[in-house]
């Protein structure tokens, strides 16, 4: 893994768990944890793609509203490498 | 022995705590409310104080999410904005559907819904029913 996507992954990782309202502790939070099954509910799916917009600097469009897409750090992680190539050269680490 | 049909009523409910609404209200403010209400359903839910009141709020999120489980649409979201809660003069709420949630309810052939909302300082729940066309023939020996 590159150190941008390393930093990218940190970051979802922390926000995450600020946001998610996992029932599992950070420690335990891996890339493939599927987020729905460690608890988060729809309300914190929203704060999460929220927090993530707001960091990151991007706004997820209709097609990426999908749970798949917010279903682990890898698949979050995915999608703001996505919108930030869409973005072009310098939009993100 | 074949007997008539019955429509199919399903249904649907949920819960949210007022304080996660609250704390997004805190927290994205506008941009909560703007993804997650409609204009009406943002206008109808304002405090005494001229804040938002999340209780309200939150009655409203959990009708969406009641919907929702109805509706178990493929994509495993719905945008919330494609169901809102509509208040009456009487006070009696109903759902209005748009876009992709009308579409999925089609698809499903839901002839009507209902709802109920609660709401108190810590939770707001809601339950949804909706009315579709029977799923076939029965047959009883």
């Amino acid at each position: 893994m590159s150190d941008a996507a390393a930093a990218i992954t940190q970051q979802i990782r922390e926000i995450v768990t600020q946001h998610a309202r996992l029932n599992l502790g950070p420690e335990a939070l891996t890339d493939d944890t599927d987020l729905y099954k460690a608890g988060m509910s729809s309300h914190a799916s929203v704060n999460l793609m929220l927090a993530l917009e707001g960091a990151f600097d991007v706004e997820f469009p209709d097609r990426m509203l999908r749970r798949r897409v917010f279903e682990s750090v890898a698949s979050i992680r995915t999608a703001i490498q996505e919108l930030q190539a869409e973005r072009g050269p310098g939009a993100g680490g | 022995m074949s007997y008539p049909s019955l429509p199919r009523v399903l249904v649907g409910t949920d819960i949210v705590t007022v304080s996660e609404v609250a704390a997004a209200l805190e927290r994205f403010g506008a941009r909560y409310l703007s993804r997650c209400y409609t204009d009406a359903e943002v206008a109808t839910c304002t405090s005494a104080a001229g804040g938002w009141d999340a209780a309200r709020l939150a009655a409203r999120f959990a009708a969406k999410e009641a919907v929702y489980k109805v509706l178990s649409p493929e994509t495993g979201w719905l945008n919330p904005r494609s169901v809102e809660v509509v208040r009456s003069s009487s006070g009696v709420p109903s759902l209005r559907l748009t876009a992709e949630a009308m579409d999925r309810a089609t698809e499903l052939g839901i002839a009507s819904w209902s709802v109920s909302v609660s709401h108190e300082a810590t939770f707001a729940t809601a339950v949804v029913v909706a009315v579709a066309p029977p799923a076939g023939p029965q047959a009883h020996t």
